[in-house]
């Protein structure tokens, strides 16, 4: 394995926080303030990791280990998602499924550990994580199995791959919706708005932020940059998607990609700005319309 | 493969879609409207060359018809019988999404067995049709208030028209007209019908309806 | 052959002994206690041998009985199914000495004849090869389980549950009766020598309906959550973990012998798998009981087991070999797991009702604390029913993924949508099932004890942690040997799949092997990342305080998240296919004294489909009521008159 192979985890890794970062700018921009510079998130990193830590009384191992698990998932399905013209270092056939089940085991140790403390508050944010997983999973798999008809691989390094001008001039309806359903699985599988507002500060609206409310120090450091990385990986998913530059140079390339991720970045903190959360029991609905979408994509490549 | 043909009706089938799983009724009725237009831009593109004046004027006529009248029509009906929400129909929104799948495979499959013209315009276009004929009828028999059976009615006409322009190479433009006025004077009628009925009974629930068979006894 | 006669003949002689030594209690349960494992051992050894590659030779006595025989044979199929048999049930054995150790009534020693005669006959069913002797054999292990079940019987729910058990797994039995007299066709019954009376797709059908009703598929599941909560936990986990395979096995055997299958087989199987494992998980969500919980999972993954036959069906009509081979070898490690995690659900459950005396979630909280050997171990059986790497769940819902996703990714639409819609459906079941499972551990083993009984909790003996750390460890095993078990399973995935299995399951073996890559990846990032967090807060203040509560002044245990409050956000979604009956009493006045909020969730297929049918046919069957009239000369004319007509009948024909 050469060393260019790592380079989309370590991307992850290092650029993860940027992206929310311009995601917060910009909804600050378009309520009319400065917004906090790109580089907060990172200082809010380094400021976690040098403080101590509390943990409950009631806790147990479990609550120490959810957000490690949490953050080496983020990393790993980092690892299975390519990046611009770049293979992810862990590609085979079949690794699109496994980035659904590793990123459910960081789901299932979150959960854990917010039902390990014992406060209503937590349980309340695992209730709700684990429900709408039920929805977000099979929109996932659904739309990543109808690019893998069109790429006819089911490897994800080299469906992107092959999604370049002449796969959109062939069938650009179905991967339109496929784009319209990862962007829908996007905003979900990370706590975006309309499905769960990532700024608010009143516990009974919240999701994910109301299951590590316990966690401090380090460990809250890990929890935000899981996050983070988990947003860029779905991120480097749509863009592969929907950016079909494959000009067969890796610096042209890559740099076709970032520039989807700053574009995605804006993208996400425009939708943010502008819509309402949706009610949590209009949700399935949604994430059953993206996967609707999804099979229809399949069924347009299918005939 | 006319691409811009595909794409028509891949947005029929969208809003197909999103009429099965929307529950505002505003929302639906701009929906069918959207839809009606979307089948006068499906009757340009399935014209042949010598006869796109022809088609032309059918775009313009039956978006007009489609997207403006009937729509303001039908708001202002909704308007005076003050609903604004589908109550909870027969079927869920959730598995109306699933039901119109079932629907688009069903589609899908007859389209492969009923015989088509030859060469036909596009492989997508007897199943869209057959799907817009079938969500309409699935509106009307799961949905509760009068003005989505309406709808249903509406889509279920959208349906037909796909058929025809897909099928029928050279259209008689007085006959489609006619089915345009046909269709007008449906809807102008429903419409004053639920506006009465709102005024009699005080809404305009289907099922609620239903006792009045005891009426005739 | 040899060392599997000897094993079921230490079973027996177990039952024999424990039977003998009834008056005896301590003996007497040593004896059986003793058999049980002894003969679940070598019948391991058995079933192993012939896995690895030493075929065994076939047995074929003679029997007195018309039509039957002692024909057994030991192929790699039968087993395969062995191995979960002998396994589980001898750790359960082990269990059982501890947990029913403590009565040392004669009842209790008793039912170890019971058990030792239900391993047995479990055995017989699986090895069997004659339609009299398989029949004879189910029905052993149906009567010995129901006696198993009867434990407690002072309990009036326990013994309706046993009662809908012994009717609903005749009513099964019926429709297979029917199915071997069918398949046998009037000539010899043994299995080597099938000539079918009827065409392929009614012998499917009756055995759907006949072994399904054994295996737990929906509709036939509903005596599942009543006999398994109802039984003492080591049989449950036996019930549980391998006698609903017997169902499941069955159904194989005779997809084998009944020659090719109607095109609509394939797709009819994923759909009643996909029906079954969408409704067991919902249903698994609804309950409050820990044991019933665990049983209604238990139709979900049979549903999962059913939905992957039906994928190597499709694959098999469709010429794909590689959907062919994937679908049922997941089917077949599904199996293999299932028995694995489930039971040592179901011994960990049992560990908790032995600790606190109580099954209802609501009521435990924080055992882990208290009883953490049983917490961890429970843990490992939960991540693997929730399918999560590197356990042995998900190499099991990996392979039928994998296959169902080749197949919608390259197959004509025929092959293509089964497929699709068993993908959404794993998708759902997946989650479903993990959500599932999160609650009833977190509810159980996390947080605070939510009653003194709770609280009080303590870790029970060796002889019932032992069986509990040797099956988590073999479910850890079993995700980590995945594509070593996957060529293993060739030899009995080839007759099943219709095809050479071996460069079929090839690619899926190559993916097996780099998922170990990522997880061995993962596994070190789990570790790096902890070993990085001590290094950083070795030089740091580390406090322990309350947990956050938003300024309430004196939280309570019962302020957490409970069962029935974790899961309502999906059975609320999910209404439609669940009756939920809530019982409120709500705080009236500006003193409210009391109020209180129950819900219950009976199964909806019982309420509606089967209580309503029975009704009705008491109903009609009340007309004949006049038969029984209570005189004893009318019911002697009755016999007498039967006789002289069987008499004439016979001596009258030409």
């Amino acid at each position: 394995m050469t060393a260019p192979r790592f380079v989309p985890p370590l991307l992850a890794l290092a650029c993860g926080p940027g992206l929310v970062a311009i995601v917060a700018r910009t909804k600050a921009r378009m309520a009319g303030r400065v917004g906090p510079p790109l580089a907060q998130p990172y200082r809010d990193l380094v400021k976690l990791f040098r403080k101590g830590a509390v943990y409950g009384a009631t806790t147990t191992w479990l609550f120490r280990a959810g957000p490690i698990v949490g953050f080496a998932t983020a990393a790993v399905a980092a690892a299975l998602v390519p990046f611009g013209g770049l293979a992810a270092p862990l590609a085979f056939p079949g690794d699109l499924l496994l980035l659904a089940y590793v990123l459910a085991l960081g789901r299932f140790f979150a959960v854990l550990a917010a039902l390990d403390t014992g406060s209503s508050f937590e349980g309340m944010g695992a209730s709700r994580e684990a429900s709408l997983a039920v929805f977000t999973e099979p929109a996932l798999v659904l739309a990543l199995v109808a690019l893998a008809r069109l790429g006819g691989t089911l490897s994800l390094s080299a469906m992107l791959a092959g999604v370049g001008p002449a796969a959109w001039a062939a069938a650009a309806p179905a991967l339109a919706l496929l784009v319209a359903a990862l962007l829908v699985v996007f905003l979900a599988e990370n706590g975006r708005l309309p499905v769960d507002d990532p700024t608010t500060h009143l516990e009974l609206t919240m999701i994910h932020e109301v299951m590590v409310l316990d966690h401090g120090g380090p460990d809250l450091a890990l929890v935000g940059w899981g996050a983070a990385v988990r947003l860029w990986t779905f991120g480097a998913l749509l863009v592969g998607l929907a950016v079909p530059v494959r000009t067969g140079d890796p610096w042209v390339d890559a740099a076709a990609a970032l520039g989807g991720m700053v574009a995605l970045g804006v993208l996400t903190g425009l939708v943010e700005s502008s819509m309402a959360r949706l009610r949590l029991r209009h949700v399935p609905q949604l994430l059953l319309g993206a996967a609707v979408l999804s099979v229809l994509a399949l069924f347009l490549v299918l005939r | 493969m006319n691409a811009p043909l595909d794409a028509i009706l891949v947005g029929i089938l969208l809003t197909g879609f999103l009429l099965l799983g929307s529950s505002r009724l505003v929302s639906c009725i701009r929906t069918v409207a959207l839809q009606g237009m979307l089948l006068g831009f499906l009757t340009l593109a399935a014209a042949e060359r010598d006869a796109v004046g022809r088609a032309a004027v059918l775009t313009v006529a039956s978006t007009a018809v489609k997207g403006f009248v009937f729509p303001w029509l039908l708001v202002r009906v909704l308007r005076g019988a003050q609903v604004r929400r589908e109550i909870e129909p027969l079927v869920g929104y959730g598995a109306s999404l699933l039901v119109g799948l079932g629907v688009l495979g069903l589609s899908l499959w007859l389209g492969t067995r009923l015989p088509r013209p030859d060469p036909p315009l596009s492989t997508l276009l007897v199943p869209v049709a057959l799907f817009t004929m079938l969500v309409g009828l699935v509106l009307i028999v799961t949905r509760r208030k009068a003005l989505t059976q309406v709808l249903g009615y509406l889509v279920m006409e959208n349906g037909i028209y796909a058929f025809g322009a897909g099928l029928v190479q050279e259209q008689p433009i007085l006959v489609e007209l006619g089915i345009l006025l046909d269709v007008l004077v449906a809807v102008f009628v429903m419409g004053i019908a639920i506006f009465h009925i709102n005024r009699q009974f005080d809404h305009i629930d289907t099922d609620r309806m239903a006792a009045l068979r005891d009426w005739t006894r | 052959m040899p060392t599997l006669l000897l094993a079921l003949g230490v079973l027996l002689a177990g039952a024999a002994g424990t039977l003998a030594l009834a008056a005896v209690p301590r003996w007497g349960a040593r004896v059986g206690v003793g058999g049980a494992i002894a003969g679940c051992a070598l019948g391991l050894v058995a079933a192993v041998r012939v896995l690895l590659g030493t075929p065994a030779a076939p047995l074929h006595l003679a029997w007195s009985v018309p039509y039957g025989a002692f024909a057994l044979a030991l192929d790699p199929l039968s087993a395969f199914f062995l191995v979960p048999i002998f396994a589980l049930s001898g750790l359960a054995a082990l269990y059982g000495a501890e947990y029913l150790g403590g009565r040392g009534d004669v009842r209790a020693t008793v039912s170890w004849l019971f058990f030792d005669v239900l391993v047995a006959s479990m055995a017989a069913v699986v090895v069997a090869r004659n339609a009299v002797l398989f029949l004879v054999a189910w029905e052993v292990m149906a009567l010995a389980s129901f006696f198993l079940v009867t434990l407690d019987d002072e309990d009036e729910r326990v013994r309706r549950a046993g009662w809908t058990y012994l009717v609903a797994t005749h009513l099964g039995s019926a429709f297979v009766l029917v199915l071997l007299l069918l398949l046998g066709g009037g000539g010899s019954l043994d299995f080597d020598r099938v000539a079918p009376a009827a065409g392929p797709g009614l012998l499917v059908a009756l055995g759907l309906v006949g072994f399904g009703a054994k295996a737990g598929l929906v509709p036939l599941h509903v005596w599942l959550p009543e006999a398994h909560p109802a039984a003492p936990s080591h049989v449950s986990a036996v019930m549980s973990g391998v006698m609903i395979k017997t169902g499941v096995y069955a159904l194989l055997r005779t997809l084998t012998l009944v020659g090719p299958v109607p095109g609509w087989t394939g797709p009819l199987l994923v759909c009643l798998g996909a029906g079954s494992g969408v409704l067991g998980a919902v249903f698994a969500l609804a309950q409050r009981d820990v044991k019933r919980m665990l049983a209604y999972s238990s139709v979900e993954n049979v549903g999962i087991v059913v939905l992957g036959l039906g994928l190597g069906l499709v694959g098999r009509a469709a010429g794909a070999p590689g959907l062919a081979a994937l679908g049922v070898a997941g089917a077949l490690l599904h199996v293999l797991n299932h028995a694995l995690f489930k039971g040592l659900l179901f011994l960990g459950a049992g560990a908790v009702v032995h600790a606190t005396g109580t099954r209802d979630m609501e009521r435990l909280g924080g055992l882990y604390r208290r009883m953490p050997t049983v917490g961890a171990a429970t843990l490992v059986g939960a991540a693997s029913l929730a399918a999560l790497p590197p356990l042995g769940g998900f190499a099991s819902e990996l392979l039928l993924a994998l296959g169902a996703a080749e197949a919608a990714a390259s197959l004509a639409p025929a092959a293509a949508v089964p497929a699709l819609v068993a993908l959404g459906a794993l998708a759902v079941i997946g989650a479903l099932g993990a959500a599932g499972v999160a609650r009833t551990f977190g509810v159980v083993f996390l947080g605070t004890p939510r009653t003194p009984a709770a609280g009080h909790a303590h870790e029970p003996g060796l002889a019932m942690r032992l069986p509990l750390v040797l099956l988590a460890a073999a479910c850890a095993g079993l995700g980590l040997a995945a594509p070593w078990l996957l060529a293993a399973l060739a030899p009995v995935v080839t007759p099943l799949a219709g095809l050479d299995a071996a460069p079929a399951l090839a690619p899926a073996a190559a993916t097996l092997r780099a998922v170990a890559v990522v997880e061995a990846v993962l596994l070190a990032l789990v570790a790096g990342a902890a070993g990085a967090r001590r290094a950083l807060l070795a030089r740091r203040t580390v406090a322990v305080a309350p947990v956050w509560g938003c300024g309430w002044a004196a939280p309570t245990a019962r302020m957490q998240y409970g069962a029935t409050s974790f899961a309502e956000p999906l059975l609320r979604t999910f209404r439609t296919l669940l009756v939920v009956r809530r019982r409120i009493a709500a705080p009236g006045g500006p003193f409210p004294a009391a109020a209180s909020f129950g819900t219950e969730a009976p199964d909806p297929y019982r309420l509606r489909v089967w209580d309503p049918a029975f009704r009705g046919v008491r109903r009609g069957l009340a007309r004949l009521r006049w038969l029984q009239h209570g005189e004893v000369q009318l019911y002697v004319l009755y016999i007498a008159a039967t006789l002289v007509v069987l008499l004439a009948w016979t001596v009258g024909r030409p």
